[in-house]
């Protein structure tokens, strides 16, 4: 019989670390995912005991962003995941075995396992051109996707790619990139170019852990990550609700931090926990460091520029709002042919909305908003 | 008669990849290197705002992160006539040394050292001898033998758990790996170490660019505004961490990398006989200290060597039409000129023709078109690009710290320059040039705070910024060199919007198709001589082309769907 592998624990123990260390990294994690304390005994339980899953991860239409960015998770370490939590078994960037030995240990995983792998796709998948624009082992992406996801337990799509086609799927989108969720159902889509790594190895845990798929908002996202605005986590809010902005790139005001909105900044859409996790373990975010958030885990943001154009309409809504609750306000404000930014409720600010409108519309003849039958 | 073996998909590097090959009596005879995906960002770039283009290059590739991003804008500069303030300059060639530590010390451990360590046979070492042996190439206080004895726990409890996931059905035991168990125990360690490693210091770009991968960038200079009295701009505190990053980096690569580099090359030296492949080889240069139009201010010069001479450095030019042109003969597209032209990016076309076989299929066509990746030439110069390249250069051009490296790494190892080229040589350049990088990012970060100091808080050009500053019509080139070699992207800006966008990267100067009159590119006639020990176990193949370092993400080509004017652009 073979030995089960060592859990967590028992790593981090043989490595010296203590037992209240381990519970200390359980308990940021379980922040991280927004976890009560039940549940994290649950997942204390779930890493220190847990088998390790199976998983194929593939790579199409991408530039292996994602895979760079889970290598880069904090906690828990990518080594740790790979090596005593899960089982990858199928990889392009790390996997020893080559050609044909690579090939037969993705079938070999996904004869002996049905039902039970976990399926990841890094990138989208070209549908024009009978799919010849990305093949693998002389099969076209299109053909390993449906074969793989027969008997896949879950289909986590990493990345903006996978999830909403991204650069590739931007006006006029040549090659039919298209998204995960558009050919297969039941998709768990983690978008961002990349995500976040913890955001990353947390999806990982969650379903270790908990044994099954977190919880999702109607665009497939798991709410733990991307249920909050950047615009209502930032640490430069203060400024933009007392009306203080930079102006240009690094003037007074950039060196005082003043809110980005003026040039561009899209975290008044984007949907993502850049202002809550951070990057690279919590030592910045786009934001941070002076630069306008491009909104890159939002479907079609390629298509919603010039990126340094403020956004058109000023939003107004809550904290509170979700994406969801968004959407649906958007879809009954269309209907109804009510102007979104008129329902802004700071009415403090409105002379100054209405100068940003009057500006913010004059490039208007850049291409923006193309959209391709294919993409996302 | 020779046997057709495939390698599809070539893994641990990035993008996809698919190498064809003649073996007979044990030996590659011929080779075929096919990119098998092409994506498409020339055409979505049309019509753009030429200052958003950065973020839609840099998408080109995530492994090489920064890079396109860093050529973009460059570009876009060089057309409107930019000039970034010297901290700018200094920020960009600190996130340049913060991706080249990363992105070569990975490629070493994680894509590159399983072709050299044979990580079931470190299950037979003695921790004992192997904290003895590591004793002797470092002081790295981490190398003990509770450290190895740990480690090697680790691994039997994944063999023995049946799963090895990504290390099953390798090429363990081939006869090819030649390492005693001890150091294979060494370098399974730290491959583990490095994975922990690689993600402090790219921490470097989220300093400055907020995040990693794909960090911001700003044309007209670097988005991060410095004012050590403000604590919400770059303070004593930021620039600490970053010191602190270049510092940690430096140990690693001084007392982990290059040591394990040398030891292990020390077993594999008839490798420095092998994978030599072209004679020819190109640069772009980069890290600028004086200003980007100033390439003698460079600390890795511009130039080209022919024919292994390194007593002649050419002199390198892309806004030259006459220098870098492209073919297609064996390429999936089509030039309204005919199959035989070639063509400089300022005038190149692209339609995408794929007439290879239908999926799914067990071989190429190789007589005919059979990659999605054109082919590159250097006044009519099949080129290698890459680590070997850029040092070649730097020695040929007489840069004595590079010559004292190069010289020092060659005779610790007894070997003559002659090594240098081949399979061994281009991996041992990746590690020169690392070091070389790591001390000099100490010199750009010590440079930036004098800056400070001295009152110079200047980050951003504004003189450009608006749109309505520019001439109706601009063209620029901006060159780089991408951890695989010379990158460039060229532009053209009328009216305000990109009118063309192109990119020719280092993947496609190496792992192209032949051209029309039977020249290989670098990976093709690098596996030309080749040795192969077990004919369906491809460990060789995967040691010449893994020590190019591989960047497929794609050679993006695009294409007019009317068949009118167009244009490429090719990724790494």
């Amino acid at each position: 019989m073979p030995k089960q592998s060592m859990t967590l624990w028992e790593l981090m123990e043989s490595r010296g670390t203590t037992r209240r260390d381990f519970l200390k990294s359980c308990g940021y994690l379980s922040a991280a995912l927004g976890l009560s304390a039940t549940q994290m005994t649950r997942l204390v339980w779930a890493l220190e005991s847990k088998p390790r899953p199976p998983v194929v991860w593939f790579h199409f239409q991408e530039c292996t962003c994602c895979s760079e960015s889970f290598i880069k998770s904090s906690h828990p370490l990518v080594a740790d995941i790979v090596l005593d939590r899960i089982s990858l078994d199928y990889s392009l960037t790390l996997q020893a075995a080559a050609g044909k030995q690579a090939e037969e240990a993705l079938h070999q995983t996904m004869t002996k396992y049905p039902g039970q792998y976990i399926m990841a796709v890094e990138g989208s998948v070209p549908t024009k051109g009978d799919g010849v624009y990305c093949t693998v082992a002389g099969q076209t992406a299109l053909e390993i996707l449906r074969e793989a996801a027969k008997n896949a337990a879950a289909v986590i799509a990493w990345g903006s790619c996978a999830s909403n086609g991204c650069v590739q799927a931007a006006a006029p989108n040549p090659t039919g990139a298209t998204p995960i969720h558009k050919i297969l159902k039941k998709v768990v889509n983690v978008p961002g170019c990349p995500p976040i790594g913890e955001v990353m190895a947390g999806v990982v845990v969650h379903l270790l852990a908990f044994g099954r798929l977190p919880q999702l908002d109607s665009q497939g996202r798991p709410k733990a990550f991307y249920s909050t605005r950047i615009h209502d986590s930032c640490y430069r809010r203060p400024y933009y609700d007392a009306g203080l902005f930079v102006e240009t790139f690094d003037d007074a005001n950039a060196r005082k931090g003043y809110c980005l909105y003026k040039m561009g900044c899209r975290g008044p859409e984007t949907y993502n926990s850049c202002g809550i996790i951070r990057w690279n373990n919590g030592v910045s975010y786009p934001i941070e460091s002076g630069a306008p958030c491009i909104g890159c885990s939002e479907a079609g943001y390629f298509d919603n520029g010039p990126f340094y154009r403020r956004l058109p309409s000023f939003p107004g809504f809550g904290v509170e709002t979700t994406a969801d609750t968004l959407g649906a306000y958007l879809a009954a404000a269309a209907a109804g042919g009510i102007a979104v930014h008129a329902v802004a409720t700071n009415l403090r600010k409105r002379r100054l909305i209405k100068k940003e409108l009057e500006t913010s519309l004059k490039d208007k003849d850049l291409k923006t908003g193309k959209k391709d039958e294919g993409g996302a | 008669m020779a046997e057709r073996i495939v390698v599809d998909p070539i893994t641990r590097i990035e993008g996809h990849l698919r190498i064809e090959a003649d073996v007979s009596g044990g030996v590659i005879t011929d080779a075929f290197s096919a990119g098998t995906m092409v994506r498409g960002l020339e055409i979505i770039l049309r019509g753009r705002d030429p200052r958003d283009a950065w973020a839609f290059a840099e998408r080109a590739c995530g492994v090489c992160t920064t890079v396109h991003a860093l050529a973009s804008v460059r570009t876009v500069e060089n057309a409107l006539g930019i000039t970034i303030p010297p901290n700018a300059e200094l920020v960009r060639n600190l996130m340049f040394c913060a991706h080249y530590l990363q992105d070569h010390v990975v490629h070493f451990y994680v894509l590159h050292a399983l072709d050299w360590v044979d990580v079931v046979s470190a299950l037979r070492a003695d921790p004992q001898k192997t904290a003895d042996l590591a004793g002797t190439l470092s002081s790295w206080p981490k190398n003990s033998v509770s450290y190895f004895r740990t480690v090697q726990k680790r691994v039997q409890t994944l063999v023995e758990s049946g799963q090895l996931g990504i290390f099953a059905n390798a090429y363990w035991g081939h006869p090819g790996y030649k390492l005693p168990p001890e150091v294979n125990l060494l370098g399974v360690a730290h491959y583990l170490d490095i994975l922990e490693w690689q993600k402090e210091i790219i921490k470097v770009h989220s300093v400055f660019g907020g995040k990693n991968p794909h960090p911001h960038y700003l044309v007209g200079g670097a988005p991060c505004a410095v004012d050590p009295e403000n604590s919400m701009a770059l303070n004593a505190e930021r620039l600490a961490l970053v010191g602190k990053l270049i510092d940690d980096a430096i140990e690693i690569v001084d007392q982990v990398y290059i040591p394990d580099l040398l030891a292990v090359a020390s077993f594999y030296k008839e490798w420095a006989s092998i994978g030599g492949g072209l004679k020819n080889y190109l640069a772009y240069g980069d890290l600028p200290t004086n200003g980007i139009d100033d390439p003698g201010g460079f600390k890795f010069p511009r130039g080209a060597i022919l024919d292994r001479d390194l007593s002649r450095v050419h002199e390198v030019d892309g806004a030259d039409t006459d220098q870098i042109r492209e073919s297609i003969v064996h390429s999936w597209y089509s030039y309204q000129g005919g199959e035989s032209e070639s063509l400089h990016p300022w005038d190149g076309e692209t339609d995408l023709r794929y007439t290879g076989p239908k999926t799914p299929y067990k071989n190429l066509n190789v007589e005919e078109k059979y990659s999605w990746l054109k082919t590159p030439r250097w006044r009519g110069h099949a080129m290698e690009v890459g680590p070997l390249a850029r040092l070649l250069v730097a020695y040929a051009s007489g840069r004595e710290e590079v010559k004292q490296a190069v010289d020092g790494a060659l005779a610790h190892l007894g070997v003559p320059v002659a090594a240098l080229y081949s399979t061994l040589g281009r991996t041992a350049a990746r590690g020169i040039e690392t070091q070389l990088i790591a001390h000099w990012m100490k010199d750009f970060y010590k440079t930036l705070l004098d800056n400070i100091k001295n009152g110079d808080l200047r980050m951003f050009n504004s003189e450009k910024w608006d749109p309505d500053t520019w001439p109706a019509e601009a063209r620029g080139v901006g060159l780089s060199e991408a951890p695989r070699g010379a990158l460039a992207h060229w532009i053209v800006i009328k009216d305000k919007k990109i009118a063309n966008y192109q990119m020719v990267v280092p993947t496609t100067w190496n792992g192209s198709p032949r051209d029309g009159s039977g020249q290989r590119s670098a990976y093709e006639e690098s596996l030309i001589g080749t040795p192969v020990a077990v004919v369906d176990q491809p460990l060789e193949i995967l040691r010449t082309i893994h020590s190019f370092d591989p960047c497929v993400a794609c050679a993006v080509h695009l294409y007019d769907p009317e068949g009118r004017h167009i244009s490429r652009i090719r990724v790494i």
